[in-house]
């Protein structure tokens, strides 16, 4: 069927047709383009853009019965039932309280300890080291957990029994103390990606002209100068860039770490949007409601995207997008 | 990537005593580090391989006094350890290869400029990246679509990774477009070029995607929380999260069990199990994420 058509589909080789094509001619010039565009096209129709289009259920009392069309609107019912309720305030502090509590601690760690590799000296060890500490990457938050869960349990946590052993006392529940709950994910966090998050860094460290380090010898420079004057300002923007990323996904914990590690005790610190989400929404059923506090996180997401992005350009930075 | 960092402290010379001696802390540090990353797994692989008594017994060990191994015999006897991990094996391989099938398709057109309505399409792709439905609305498609306790639910809504398609699209960019047109030159048709011209200069791009692929599929545990709740399908991640919980108990009586089971050495075998694969595709996984995350802070 397409011999007699070979000939114009050779001519709209790439550079060929400029300007506009009426759509009927660029369909059957570009017909098997097209057509490869099909699966992936249905893809994110159904996957993406149905979901988005159901986000209507968080002003409607949505009853699967009745479907998106028959469910009776309720305008912002469910937004009014957020703000004014209780779970927002606990959501919002426990989201931000972990967002704080990484960029604190587990922001830096990747970029210290890639700091200290361009230290070392002896290449073989440097890359005996990045393989081991590159290795939890990889692993599942299943894994991550079940190994948190081996160390701290209380009746047999290897980890938990040391710490008994050393300060004596009742024995520590860590894995149902709400007190615990933080310090825990941030210990994950760190074990999890501080070793994986220096290859950015080490990248940028790499790429550092060795002359400089030459020239400030020269100078006069020691061991520490170099460092401060020559390798801190090299990695400088790669450390902006990282920020400004990091703070545009800050209300997005993980939610599988989260949601392995919350449990019925230490649900009062563990809860953020996301596991909330899936708690009142998936498993009790109220769709609507979670969908709302969904796209109120969402939302947020968005604006704090672009927020970051437009700062980003305002320091000079390339930004993202 | 080992080629330029070597011009970093090996090229410059310290020889201050002050220097020395943070070179030597430097060294132990970095050593200890590597070591608190790979103990835990290191005592779990051993406790595997450990008697019941043993474990609760010997506060630390790297190898049992006594090697046993039938924790795991007792694995591979057992009906529903077994089927998870055939579960997770087979949605791994034909989810990654549904993924790589449909993401390279796609991203072959979307990287041809002169393509009409390319730019919307695109558009619409990244708009994806920033914004979505969340986590019921999806979760009520994937339930209208029938999907609820299939396998399929594992595997396509998580398709194509809007992400990895806009890498493999700029990549196709890069490509040399002469082959390509010479080729449509001879007569082939566009599906004729992209499986002959374009696939086979993609190898190494395949290669890292399947890997990327495989190990999400693999560590995946939201997708089957969410949308299976049948025992007989879960996947070896669930099935480590139900054996290593507080509230494992419960879990544990779902094993259709017989009269004795080793409980803790099963804790630490399921996880061996379900790190092992992932352990033994690290050097290849090592190699070709590192490029991967420097491709995508490569802006388009």
């Amino acid at each position: 069927m397409a011999t007699d058509l070979a000939p114009p589909e050779a001519k709209a080789a790439p550079g060929h047709t400029p300007g506009r094509v009426p759509i009927r001619t660029a369909l059957l010039r570009y017909r098997w383009l097209y057509l490869m565009l099909v699966p992936g096209l249905v893809y994110f129709a159904l996957f993406k853009y149905l979901p988005m289009y159901g986000l209507t259920i968080a002003f409607q009392d949505f009853v699967p019965f009745l479907g998106y069309s028959g469910s009776p609107w309720v305008g912002l019912k469910h937004f009014e039932a957020l703000f004014t309720g209780p779970d927002f305030g606990r959501l919002l502090f426990n989201t931000l309280f972990l967002a704080l509590l990484t960029a604190v601690f587990v922001f830096p760690a990747p970029i210290v300890v890639a700091l200290l590799l361009n230290e070392l000296r002896v290449g073989v060890y440097k890359r005996f080291v990045q393989s081991l500490i590159y290795i939890p990457h990889f692993l599942s938050w299943t894994i991550v957990f079940s190994l948190t869960y081996l160390l701290f349990s209380v009746d047999f946590g290897l980890v938990a029994g040391w710490i008994h052993g050393l300060t004596g006392g009742a024995r520590v529940d860590y894995l149902a103390q709400p007190d615990w709950f933080r310090p825990l994910v941030i210990l994950q966090l760190l074990w999890k990606t501080s070793g994986w998050g220096t290859i950015i860094y080490l990248a940028a460290l790499a790429s550092v002209d060795p002359n400089l380090y030459e020239a400030a010898r020269m100078d006069g420079a020691g061991r520490w100068r170099q460092f401060w004057h020559v390798t801190l300002p090299a990695i400088r923007p790669t450390i902006v860039v990282m920020a400004i990323l990091t703070s545009g996904n800050l209300l997005d914990q993980s939610f599988e770490q989260i949601w392995l590690l919350t449990n019925s005790l230490n649900r009062s610190v563990a809860d953020v949007f996301d596991t909330f989400v899936y708690y009142v929404g998936v498993q009790q059923g109220g769709y609507s409601y979670a969908t709302a506090v969904g796209l109120f996180k969402g939302v947020a997401g968005v604006i704090l995207i672009f927020g970051c992005n437009w700062l980003a350009k305002r320091l000079g930075q390339r930004g993202l997008f | 990537m080992s080629g330029p960092t070597k011009t970093t402290a090996a090229v410059r010379h310290y020889s201050s005593p002050g220097s020395r001696v943070f070179d030597v802390l430097n060294l132990l540090l970095l050593g200890g580090l590597a070591l608190i990353t790979v103990l835990p797994l290191l005592y779990v692989l051993a406790g595997s391989f450990a008697t019941e008594g043993e474990i609760s017994a010997r506060p630390f060990f790297l190898w049992p006094e006594n090697v046993v191994t039938s924790t795991y015999a007792y694995i591979f006897a057992n009906d529903t350890l077994l089927r998870a991990l055939v579960t997770t094996v087979v949605v791994t391989a034909v989810g990654t290869v549904l993924q790589l099938t449909l993401t390279f398709t796609m991203a072959y057109p979307l990287a041809k400029r002169y393509l009409p309505g390319r730019t919307l399409v695109l558009n619409l792709v990244i708009l994806t990246l920033v914004f979505g439905g969340g986590i019921v609305p999806t979760y009520l498609v994937v339930r209208d679509l029938g999907l609820l306790d299939s396998y399929w639910a594992l595997i396509l809504p998580l398709a194509i990774n809007p992400f990895y398609l806009i890498i493999v699209k700029s990549f196709f960019q890069e490509l040399p477009q002469a082959l390509e047109e010479a080729a449509r030159i001879d007569g082939c048709t566009e599906l004729g070029v992209f499986f002959r011209i374009v696939l086979p200069l993609s190898k190494p791009i395949i290669a890292t995607f399947s890997l990327f692929y495989a190990v999400a599929i693999w560590n995946d545990y939201m997708s089957p929380l969410l949308y299976i709740n049948d025992n007989q399908k879960w996947t070896l991640q669930v099935l480590v999260r139900q054996l290593t919980s507080p509230d494992a108990a419960n879990a544990i009586g779902a094993l259709d069990s017989v009269v004795f089971f080793p409980a803790q050495g099963l804790k630490f075998a399921v996880v061996v199990i379900a790190t092992l694969p992932i352990l033994c595709f690290y050097p290849f996984l090592q190699k070709h994420f590192a490029k991967g995350v420097l491709i995508g802070s490569v802006k388009e």
